[in-house]
């Protein structure tokens, strides 16, 4: 049949001749054979193959990875474009300008965008580049797995970041954790978050304490100050939250917690706002993408770990005024929803049993509290959390298995 | 006594040209075959009794599997062999019988199966070639004379897509179905199992069957599978051995001994979405599919499939019906590149997921399904989709990995014993990755085969 039947427009019948045009030069003897694995990624993009089943099952699924990263990155949008907006906002409302949201709309997300949008380039350049190079090395199609990660590296960055430091922190992540370990697929560790403990441990100044949270704040940095929500509860609990929350050139401004639901607070790009990250959540779940399972236990285990270092608090005086924050608002802050719903998620380093994703998801939460709260050098931890359950993921599998073998031996 | 089993995970693909009305009586097949390939662990060298141009009668045996002489694969018609079609190695691929138009029978003497011993059962079965409508788990393969089976299983609904209508399969046969389960309950000390849907009413074939007990099953597609309804009822563990056979091939086995002639009769649907009028006729196995497909197709470019989407085999347009198959689906060939494919779909078509959300309750009388793989295969990166679609206490990409890996104790303990590659066939259909499950399994069905 001809290939074309289905393609009715004009523009995709002209592309398809083109690209079958194209193809001969990337085939074997071809002059650009070195660029074939591109080529095929750029193709595939642009056409799903003409291949028909050949073996098992005659019809398959509409549903391919191409779909499923796609989906995923379309639930990042709304943080994403919080993020851009919330950086702008932060940056003129610490400079006194703007205070109220739809002050200066333009000029904030035109901020936003100067800020974020290299980021997200470098991250995609670096990453895809790596990924493409292994691809024509390794003579493998390439997998669309960085598409995701790619747009996950961004929204985990404070927005001053040198972009230096993205482009080596992508570049160690995808080399050391994800290729080293055979691709996509493979992986041990989450790529993104890989990519943020990079920059955490090598270069700490520049992804932690009070300065880096707010673009562009101004050049008094006796005086000035833009603490996450979590810094001010580390140093001077959470009841201070309402009035110490970032110092603007002419006041100090508290935080809510519907100011943390809506976002309007320093932090990652992409972490702050719980209702973009929710909107995501509702569509990850509702595809049938997210494991709404390892969600929803990462929340609980939260909870439940505020829970026990609030009895904590109670029961003996302690001198950390972190225990004492109330439960609920530990779901609130920091990177537990973006963590809950982006990375604990991610199919390939999260355990894959059913039985294993709630033990998995109620570790990642309790662990993030428990560091949060605990730590004294730094106060979160949902990434560090993650990466552990990450690597004991394995082991939860493995003992979920065992007992299935043990059932099966235990029926005979 | 009998008890309802309820289950969730599964789905039902909804294609179009599901078979309907009656039966065309006035369907004749002239050639008929038997393929090696329908029976796992026959060896691909079987050697042959006949050759071109031998005169054969019903029951007369074509050819032996060289690891048990006593399983005679024989010809379903009278006739002269035409063919012997051989595929790579001098394997052969089927044997071809052009079919008298009056059939002779090679006879046995009609006999009461409760005078007779289970010795004498057994052989006639295994001379006549009615020994292969019995199917043994593990491995789904021919069952083997000398094992005695912990129990039969019959599955009474197909749950497939496009699958043929039990009851008007069965229509007419309940006394040679009750004779069947008397024949049955000879070859087991055991029970004999008889699986029911929940969702409609049972074919009257069902109703008044003694010697059987009934089991209620609900649930979406593999519900109808066997080998769930085992694993459900009383899982193969390992060592045991059980059987399964198709509720037609039970009237069959009854013929043999009622009318002492091997006559195994088919009553086949075509269907599917590039079929003009859907219907249904009475046959014999494995014959040749010409006469339901010409002039019944609505385009030319297509795959006549023996069997259901998930499981069967492609057939030419004028080859010949499997072993076990009772239908033929006919849908169209996908071979074709799509602009955008996976943002902008161009037609229609099933998705176990949401992530086609326009398509997922689209399409109320099934849809146009076609053979195009809707993407490349790549890496294991997705979880819990398998399981999802597997009704059974079994972990599918771990079993799947563990064979990949050749590890013979884990996937002896993961269930390797109680599945076969239909019930896969939907964890194959719904991988985001594109991965071949079905013949992974086999891989490793055939692996534990040769280690044991």
């Amino acid at each position: 049949m001809d290939p074309l039947k289905p393609i009715r427009n004009s523009v995709g019948k002209k592309l398809w001749k083109q690209v079958e045009e194209l193809e001969p030069s990337f085939k074997k003897d071809g002059m650009l054979h070195s660029l074939h694995s591109t080529f095929d990624a750029f193709k595939t993009f642009l056409f799903v193959p003409p291949t028909v089943t050949s073996k098992g099952a005659h019809i398959r699924d509409a549903i391919d990875l191409k779909r499923t990263m796609f989906l995923v990155i379309i639930a990042m949008i709304p943080a994403l474009l919080h993020g851009i907006f919330n950086v702008g906002h932060l940056h003129y409302v610490a400079n006194g300008m703007y205070p109220h949201f739809f002050d200066g709309f333009g000029p904030k997300l035109v901020y936003g965008l100067i800020h974020v949008l290299p980021i997200v380039i470098v991250s995609y350049v670096v990453g895809l580049g790596i990924e493409f190079a292994f691809a024509q090395f390794r003579g493998h199609p390439v997998n669309e797995g960085f598409l995701v990660s790619g747009m996950l590296i961004p929204l985990v960055m404070p927005p001053d970041i040198p972009l230096w430091m993205v482009a080596l922190a992508t570049a160690f992540s995808v080399i050391i954790v994800k290729e080293a370990f055979g691709g996509t697929g493979m992986n041990i560790l989450n790529v993104a978050l890989t990519a943020r403990v990079f920059i955490f441990f090598a270069y700490p100044t520049y992804i932690s304490g009070d300065q880096v949270w707010i673009a562009g704040l101004p050049e008094s940095p006796d005086a000035f100050s833009g603490a996450t929500v979590l810094g001010v509860w580390a140093k001077q609990g959470y009841d201070a939250m309402s009035h110490v929350g970032f110092s603007t050139v002419s006041q100090q401004v508290g935080y809510t917690p519907m100011d943390m639901f809506l976002g309007f607070i320093p932090g990652s790009i992409g972490e702050t706002s719980k209702l973009a990250i929710l909107l995501g959540a509702v569509f990850l779940i509702w595809t049938g993408i997210g494991s709404w399972r390892i969600m929803l236990s990462v929340f609980v285990g939260a909870f439940l770990m505020g829970l026990i270092l609030n009895a904590a608090a109670l029961g003996f005086d302690l001198s950390n005024p972190h225990l004492a924050v109330p439960a609920y608002y530990h779901l609130l802050a920091g990177g537990l929803a973006f963590g809950a719903v982006f990375m604990a998620t991610d199919p390939v380093t999260a355990t894959q049993t059913t039985t294993g994703k709630y033990i998995y998801g109620l570790l990642v939460g309790m662990i993030s509290i428990l560091i949060r709260v605990l730590n004294p050098a730094y106060p979160e931890g949902v990434m560090l959390a993650i990466l552990f359950m990450n690597v004991f993921a394995p082991l939860i599998d493995h003992m979920v298995i065992q007992s299935n073998i043990k059932r099966r031996l235990a029926r005979g | 006594m009998s008890r309802l089993i309820r289950l969730t995970k599964g789905y039902d693909i909804k294609i179009k040209g599901a078979p309907v009305g009656k039966l065309d009586s006035s369907f004749s097949a002239k050639t008929f075959s038997v393929k090696p390939v329908d029976f796992h662990g026959l060896s691909p060298i079987p050697k042959l009794f006949v050759s071109e141009q031998t005169e054969v009668k019903a029951g007369d045996p074509l050819f032996y599997d060289k690891s048990d002489e006593r399983i005679h694969y024989c010809s379903p018609v009278s006739g002269e062999v035409v063919a012997i079609h051989r595929a790579e190695k001098r394997a052969i691929d089927e044997v071809v019988i052009l079919a008298d138009s009056d059939i002779r029978y090679r006879t046995w003497e009609p006999a009461d199966p409760n005078t007779l011993t289970r010795e004498a059962i057994i052989e006639r079965m295994l001379e006549s070639g009615a020994w292969l409508f019995l199917r043994q788990r593990p491995y789904d393969v021919v069952a083997s004379p000398d094992e005695a089976p912990k129990a039969i299983f019959i599955s009474g609904f197909d749950s497939s897509p496009l699958a043929p209508d039990m009851a008007m399969v069965m229509e007419g046969k309940e006394e040679a179905f009750q004779t069947g389960i008397r024949i049955l309950s000879k070859l087991t000390s055991g029970k004999i199992h008889l699986s029911l849907s929940a969702r409609q009413r049972p074919p009257k074939v069902f109703d008044t069957v003694q010697g059987v007990e009934i089991h209620w099953f609900d649930g979406p597609h593999p519900t109808g599978n066997v080998g769930v309804q085992i694993h459900h009822i009383d899982p193969v563990n390992k060592g045991e051995v059980v059987w399964h056979i198709h509720p037609e091939d039970v009237a069959n086995l009854a013929t043999l001994f009622t009318k002492g002639i091997y006559s195994p009769e088919r009553t086949v649907a075509v269907a599917g979405p590039m079929v003009s009028k859907p219907h249904y006729v009475k046959t014999l196995q494995g014959a040749c599919i010409e006469g339901l497909v010409s002039n019944n197709l609505i385009s030319d470019h297509v795959r006549c499939i023996s069997g259901n989407v998930l499981t069967g085999r492609t057939v030419a347009s004028n080859g010949h019906l499997g072993f076990f198959d009772h239908l033929v689906t006919v849908i169209e060939e996908g071979d074709h590149a799509e602009l955008l494919g996976w943002l902008f779909p161009s037609y229609a078509r099933p998705t176990r997921s949401m992530a086609y959300w326009a398509y997922a309750n689209e399409a109320p009388d099934g849809y146009a399904v076609t053979t195009s793989m809707h993407g490349e295969e790549r890496a294991f990166v997705m979880s819990g989709q398998y399981e999802q679609v597997l009704p059974m206490d079994i972990y599918p990409v771990h079993l799947l990995k563990a064979i990949m890996a050749r590890d013979f104790d884990l996937m002896e303990g993961l269930g390797i014993y109680e599945v076969t590659e239909e019930d896969f066939a939907l964890c194959e259909f719904v991988c985001t990755s594109k991965i071949d499950v079905q013949e992974i399994l086999r891989e490793g069905l055939d692996y534990m085969r040769s280690q044991n």
